[in-house]
């Protein structure tokens, strides 16, 4: 139980830690921009051809842009605090709202991914794993280094090509049916899957190698049995230990993707925002795939504790 | 002698020494390559457009009708020294504040240790993403905003390893002497990191020249008409089947030094 409680307060500090970097950042960011703040932000309002001198006045005496900076940052966290993303200077919509609508689209992206990453690469390590040397290894091997080191941009377009307009099996754009899921969910997890089937070929070879394994077949296991029992568990924990580490690369991919096929997720939201400077909007995106890294990262860790009974305690 | 028996611990396996091929290939081209072919990266002939490969273009043009190789070369030095770049800006800070973390210890050690998972508390794009939102397109929040997110792993590294050298025998011995931390460190600690600092420079180098292409890729890196790896795909991708060549080069580029540092590297240190 000890064990659960403090890998949960650990990622509570990293949570944190995520929402005063990513805002502080933000408020930063706002400042340095070059243009007065108050006029971009009546531009938003009211329309670029029709802001006046007196329409930028009461927006910087409403908004309190002419106090102090270190005030202005305690309003700015204050507002945070009471879950108030602000406005997007684009669409003018309140960004909790856009946020809420793209974070669907983005885990559901993300989890098609992760589970690639998951079942796939670990199954076929563990296959490969079972005769080292064999061909399903080599050939595997030399696979998942090829994939790990393909940019996830150019597997991205390479998928496009191949399957969308080659072959004609899936469509390259769209995100309403099933099938326009799969070849983002590939591009992004299939790097993944390779180092994940790296790691678990290696666990399995570990695992086939020690003594438990030799002793459960003088008990007169069957060697299919005993890879049963003992290789998945083992094999379980550095795969869940490297995916943890390694969720940085899922985020990462997250916003190549759904940038290159047109997923209306949160990653495309940030490069727009970020495109068109909109603040608010780049702080609520950055903020929820800050928030989601911590989450997935507390999921591997309490993962890692029901696989590993030596860790609880 | 001891250097010489751990070049041969480490050996030069086939994987290595394919690395180092590739790597070298890449900066080769990236040094003599700009040198060699000539003309201007930016120089676009709209008569040309999208020609196949000829004499005075290599590997043919683009869609504005420049050489796909110029651009290919020019590409591969902004790559290459940028990352390079990186490396050093994220590694000696890394480095020092590693050392001085685990020298130093008690309360130098905690704040350094908390900085440093502050900045590991988001993704690493993600951080270089907000800073190059100060200046879409411009090369120095680039720079920054990799550097910052990348010299934390330099620190740690650094620390933990340095951490378990400084309470080794062999220091022990060196201090009571009378050596002093300049001589323990260049004599006993600092080579024995030697090869750690060389597989977190290839994936420094790595990561750096990925990132480099994939925000150029989406638009919010380096602007056109930047000659850039990402965004020379990304330009061409219309016009993958008029002139594949054009977009498939770039991405075997960046796939090559990629795939090279990794094999250089070895195994993931983390």
């Amino acid at each position: 139980m000890g064990g659960v409680v403090r890998a949960l307060l650990r990622r509570a500090v990293q949570a944190v830690l995520v929402t005063v970097l990513v805002s502080g950042l933000c408020f930063t960011l706002v400042r340095l921009l070059p243009g007065d703040q108050a006029l971009r932000v009546a531009e938003g309002r009211y329309g670029y051809d029709r802001v006046t001198t007196a329409s930028a006045d009461a927006v910087r005496a409403e908004l309190g842009l002419d106090r102090p900076a270190a005030e202005q940052f305690m309003a700015w966290v204050a507002r945070l605090a009471q879950g108030d993303l602000g406005v997007s200077l684009v669409t003018g919509d309140r960004v909790v709202e856009e946020v809420a609508y793209q974070l669907g689209h983005t885990l559901l992206l993300s989890l098609a991914a992760l589970s690639l990453a998951l079942l796939a690469g670990p199954a076929l390590g563990l296959f490969a794993g079972l005769r080292p040397g064999g061909v399903l290894d080599q050939a595997g091997m030399v696979g998942a280094a090829a994939l790990r080191a393909l940019p996830v941009f150019a597997l991205g377009i390479g998928l496009m090509l191949l399957f969308g307009v080659t072959l004609g099996w899936l469509p390259v754009a769209g995100f309403h049916a099933t099938e326009n899921l799969v070849l983002p969910a590939l591009a992004l997890g299939l790097g993944l899957a390779a180092a994940s089937a790296r790691v678990a070929r290696d666990a399995t070879v570990a695992a086939t190698s020690a003594p438990f394994f030799g002793f459960a077949l003088l008990r007169g296991l069957t060697r299919a049995q005993a890879v049963r029992q003992h290789v998945p568990r083992n094999a379980a924990v550095p795969v869940l230990a490297y995916l943890g580490v390694n969720l940085a690369l899922l985020v990462e991919g997250v916003v190549v993707v759904e940038s290159l096929f047109g997923w209306p997720g949160i990653g495309h939201a940030l490069s727009h925002a970020i495109a068109a400077r909109d603040v608010p909007m780049l702080q609520g995106t950055a903020l929820s795939l800050g928030l989601i890294f911590v989450a997935l990262n507390a999921f591997t860790d309490l993962a890692i504790l029901a696989a590993d009974p030596r860790r609880r305690g | 002698m001891r250097g010489l028996r751990r070049i041969a611990a480490r050996g030069h396996s086939p994987a290595r020494l394919m690395g180092g091929t590739l790597v070298g290939l890449v900066v080769l081209m990236a040094i003599l390559g700009p040198l060699l072919v000539e003309g201007s990266p930016t120089r676009q002939d709209l008569s040309a457009v999208l020609d196949p490969p000829s004499a005075d273009a290599l590997l043919g043009r683009d869609h504005l009708g420049r050489s796909v190789l110029v651009r290919l070369v020019h590409a591969a030095r902004l790559s290459v020294s940028l990352g390079a770049a990186t490396v050093v800006a994220a590694a000696v800070p890394g480095i020092l504040l590693g050392l001085l973390a685990a020298w130093a210890g008690g309360w130098t050690d905690r704040v350094l240790s908390g900085l440093g998972d502050a900045v590991l508390a988001l993704p690493g794009l993600l951080l270089v993403l907000l800073v190059v939102a100060l200046a879409p397109g411009a090369f120095w929040p680039l720079f920054l905003g990799l550097s910052l997110a990348m010299w934390v792993e330099w620190f740690r590294v650094t620390r933990a390893a340095s951490g378990a050298l400084l309470a080794s025998p062999a220091v022990e011995a060196a201090r009571l002497l009378g050596f002093g931390p300049w001589h323990v460190l260049r004599r006993h600690v600092l080579p024995e990191m030697a090869p750690l600092f060389g597989t977190l420079a290839a994936f420094g180098f790595a990561g750096a020249v990925l990132a480099v292409g994939a925000l150029g890729f989406i638009g919010i890196g380096l602007r056109p008409p930047t000659a850039e790896w990402g965004l020379m795909m990304v330009e061409l991708l219309p016009h993958y089947d008029e002139a594949p060549l054009a977009m498939l080069a770039p991405a075997l580029c960046l796939f090559a030094l990629v795939l090279g540092l990794q094999l250089l590297a070895g195994r993931d240190p983390r």
